[in-house]
C-alpha cells in the first residue's frame, strides 16, 4: 500500500523534536568550544575547580569573567537573530526579510551612539546597553502608532525603511560630527559587533527582556502557519492579525533590539539561518521558529570562535565575520530565488 | 448558522462598491454569487466572512454580531476560501490542508484523530490525495485549486463562503467541485460560491444572487435569476438556452453592443 511510504504524523511530529534536540545540543558543543578557545591557554579543568572552590585564581577568572559572558552572549543573541529572522520572514512571507527589517536594530544602534556620543558611555557601565535598548523602544513605538491605526504589513515594511533610513542618517550624523577622530573610530568598531569584553552583567541585562521577546515570537507560530495563505485566510482562520504585529514587532524589538544593544549590529544571521533550516521542518514557519533560534546560536558562536582562532590581530569583528560567511550565502539564495520565478 | 446582511453599503476611496445590500444565507442551500467583473462580488464575500468591515448595515451570524461570537468560534463555523490564494512557502498539499484545522486545535497539540479524519476526507472529496505528500509549487494551478479547496473543506464548517473555487479546473474537476458543493449543502452546510461561469450556476446553483455595480439585480432560483433582460443588464450579453435531461441550462452566446446591453 502507498500509505507506508508516507511519513505517519506522529514520527514527523518525532522527527522535528529530534532535530530541536540535536541542534539545542550542538549549541551546547559550540558554546563549550567557545569557552575553552581563547587568547590566554586555560586548564577548564582546574579553573572550573578553583571556581567551584570559591577560589580567586587566574584561570577562574579568566573563565567566569571573560570567557563565560561571550559564550553565554554568543548563544543569547545568536538565539535572538535567528528566532526574529524566522519570524520577521514569516510575518512577512518574505524570505528576503531580516530581523532589523523594520527598523528595530538601526534604531538601536543609533540609541547606543547617541550614549557614546553624549558621553554618558563612560559614565556607567550599561550606559551603553541601555541607551540601545531605548533606541529600539522609541522604533516599536513608532511602528505601534502606525499598526494600531490598522496599517498593514506593507505599511510597516515602508516604515521600517524610513525608520532604518533615519537611524542610518543620524548615527553618520553622529561620526560626521565626532568630537576627535579616537570617538569616531570607537563608534564604528562598536557599530560592527563584537562579544569581546562583555561581562555578566550584560548577561543579567539583556536575558530578561530576550526571555520575553522569545515567548512572544514563539508564541505566534500557530498564527504564522495560518498566515501562509495569506492575510484574509489567516483571519478567516481565526486569527487577530493586528495583535499578531504586535507581538512579533514586540518580541523582536525585546529580542533583538537588547541583541544589538550589548554587541552592536550583528548582521547576515537573521537572513541565512531561517533559510538555510527552512526545508528541515517541510517549510513550516511555525516549526522554523525554535529551530532557527538554535541555528542563530551556533553560527554566531562559530563565527566568534573561528574569529579567535585566526591569527588576524586585533581580532576582527563579528559582525564582519558573519557578514563575509553570510553575503555568499545570500547570493545563493538569490540565484536560487530567480531559478524559481 | 444563518447569515443575515442588512443594509450593506461600501465605499474605497469614494468610489461606491456596494449599496443597500440585503441579503439571506441559510443552511443546506448551495448559493451562486454572479456578476461582471467590479461588481462587487468579492467584496461582498469579504464583508459576509468578518474580514472586511462594512461602512454601513450589519451582518449577523444566527443573530449575532461576529464580536459576539468571538473570532474562534466564527473561525470554526464558518469556512472562507480566497480568490487564487498563492501560498508562500513550498509546504506539503499534506500540511497546506492541516491548516484548516487551526480554528479547532489547541495551539502547540497534535493533530487528533477527528483532526486526521477530516483532512483525509477533504482531501478525497477534491480528488487530491494523489498529491497529498507533494508540494505545492510542483503542483499544476487546478491541483493546487483543489488542494485550497480541501484546506477550507477540512474546517468542516457550517457556512463555507469560496471565491472563484473553479479556477484553473478542468471541466472535469469543475463538473466534480459543483456536485461537491451541492453534496455539502445538502448535507445541512450553507455553501456560497462566486461563479463565472453562468452554466454551471445555473445548473447546479439552488439559488443565485446576481450583482451589477455594487447592487443586487436579482435573487432567487436560477432560472428566474438568469433571465435575458438581467443578464443583458448585467452582463451585456444574450445567452443560449438549451435542455438536456429536463434541466434547463445558459450558455454566454454574444457579446451586445452598449445600446442594445440597457
Amino acid at each position: 500500500m502507498s500509505t507506508a511510504a508516507i511519513p505517519s504524523p506522529a514520527s514527523d511530529r518525532m522527527s522535528y523534536w529530534r532535530l530541536v534536540t540535536l541542534l539545542a545540543a550542538a549549541t551546547l558543543v559550540m558554546a563549550a568550544l567557545s569557552l575553552a578557545v581563547g587568547y590566554a591557554r586555560l586548564d577548564l579543568v582546574a579553573a572550573l575547580g578553583d571556581w567551584f572552590a570559591g577560589r580567586q585564581s587566574l584561570p577562574a577568572l579568566v573563565l567566569v569573567e571573560l570567557r563565560l559572558p561571550r559564550a553565554i552572549l554568543g548563544a543569547l543573541v545568536g538565539f535572538s537573530l535567528g528566532l526574529a529572522g524566522a519570524a520577521m520572514q514569516g510575518l512577512l512571507r518574505n524570505p528576503l526579510a531580516e530581523p532589523g527589517i523594520v527598523g528595530i536594530s538601526s534604531a538601536a544602534a543609533f540609541g547606543a551612539v547617541t550614549v557614546f556620543y553624549s558621553g554618558f558611555a563612560g559614565a556607567f557601565a550599561l550606559a551603553l546597553p541601555l541607551g540601545g535598548i531605548a533606541g529600539a523602544l522609541l522604533a516599536v513605538l513608532l511602528l505601534f502608532a502606525l499598526n494600531g491605526r490598522g496599517a498593514g504589513t506593507m505599511t510597516l515594511i515602508l516604515a521600517g525603511v524610513a525608520i532604518n533610513s533615519f537611524a542610518g542618517a543620524m548615527t553618520s550624523l553622529a561620526l560626521n560630527l565626532a568630537p576627535n577622530p579616537y570617538a569616531a573610530l570607537e563608534i564604528v568598531f562598536w557599530l560592527m559587533g563584537s562579544l569581546a569584553d562583555r561581562s555578566l552583567i550584560h548577561v543579567w541585562l539583556v536575558l530578561p527582556l530576550m526571555l520575553v521577546g522569545w515567548a512572544l515570537l514563539l508564541s505566534s507560530a500557530p498564527a504564522l502557519d495560518g498566515l501562509t495563505l495569506g492575510e484574509d485566510t489567516a483571519r478567516s482562520l481565526g486569527f487577530d492579525l493586528t495583535w499578531l504585529r504586535v507581538r512579533l514587532i514586540g518580541g523582536a524589538a525585546l529580542a533583538v533590539g537588547s541583541a544589538v544593544a550589548v554587541t552592536g549590529a550583528i548582521g547576515f544571521v537573521g537572513l541565512v539561518v531561517p533559510h538555510l533550516l527552512r526545508p528541515l521542518v517541510g517549510h513550516k514557519p511555525g516549526r522554523l521558529l525554535l529551530v532557527s533560534g538554535f541555528g542563530g546560536a551556533i553560527l554566531l558562536l562559530a563565527a566568534d570562535t573561528m574569529l579567535r582562532l585566526m591569527p588576524i590581530r586585533p581580532e576582527l569583528k563579528l559582525g564582519v565575520v558573519t557578514a563575509l560567511i553570510g553575503a555568499p550565502f545570500l547570493f545563493s539564495l538569490i540565484q536560487r530565488l530567480r531559478r524559481e520565478a | 448558522m444563518r447569515i443575515e446582511a442588512n443594509g450593506i453599503a461600501i465605499a474605497f476611496d469614494g468610489t461606491p462598491i456596494l449599496t443597500g445590500i440585503d441579503l439571506a444565507l441559510r443552511p443546506g442551500e448551495l448559493v451562486g454569487l454572479v456578476g461582471a467583473n467590479g461588481a462587487g462580488k468579492t467584496t461582498l464575500l469579504r464583508i459576509l466572512a468578518d474580514l472586511l468591515p462594512p461602512a454601513a448595515g450589519t451582518v449577523l451570524y444566527d443573530g449575532k454580531p461576529a464580536k459576539a461570537l468571538g473570532r474562534r468560534l466564527l473561525a470554526q463555523r464558518l469556512a472562507f476560501l480566497a480568490q487564487g490564494g498563492g501560498v508562500q512557502w513550498q509546504m506539503r498539499a499534506e500540511a497546506v490542508v492541516a491548516l484548516g484545522r487551526l480554528p479547532h486545535r489547541r495551539p502547540f497539540a497534535d493533530l487528533t484523530e477527528a483532526d486526521r479524519t477530516a483532512i483525509g476526507n477533504a482531501f478525497a472529496a477534491t480528488d487530491a490525495s494523489a498529491f497529498r505528500e507533494r508540494n505545492l509549487d510542483t503542483l499544476s494551478g487546478g491541483e493546487r485549486m483543489r488542494v485550497l479547496l480541501a484546506r477550507a473543506l477540512a474546517v468542516e464548517a457550517e457556512m463555507l463562503l469560496a471565491d472563484e473555487p473553479l479556477v484553473g479546473l478542468d471541466p472535469r474537476h469543475q463538473l466534480e467541485a459543483m456536485a461537491l458543493f451541492k453534496r455539502i449543502a445538502a448535507a445541512g452546510t450553507g455553501v456560497v460560491v462566486v461563479l463565472h461561469d453562468l452554466s454551471l450556476a445555473g445548473r447546479f446553483c439552488d439559488r443565485l444572487v446576481l450583482l451589477d455595480n455594487g447592487r443586487i439585480l436579482a435573487d432567487g432560483p436560477p432560472a428566474a435569476v438568469l433571465g435575458d433582460d438581467n443578464l443583458a443588464r448585467a452582463f451585456g450579453i444574450s445567452v443560449a438556452r438549451g435542455e438536456r435531461d429536463g434541466a434547463h441550462f445558459v450558455l454566454p452566446w454574444q457579446a451586445l453592443n452598449h445600446g442594445e446591453a440597457n
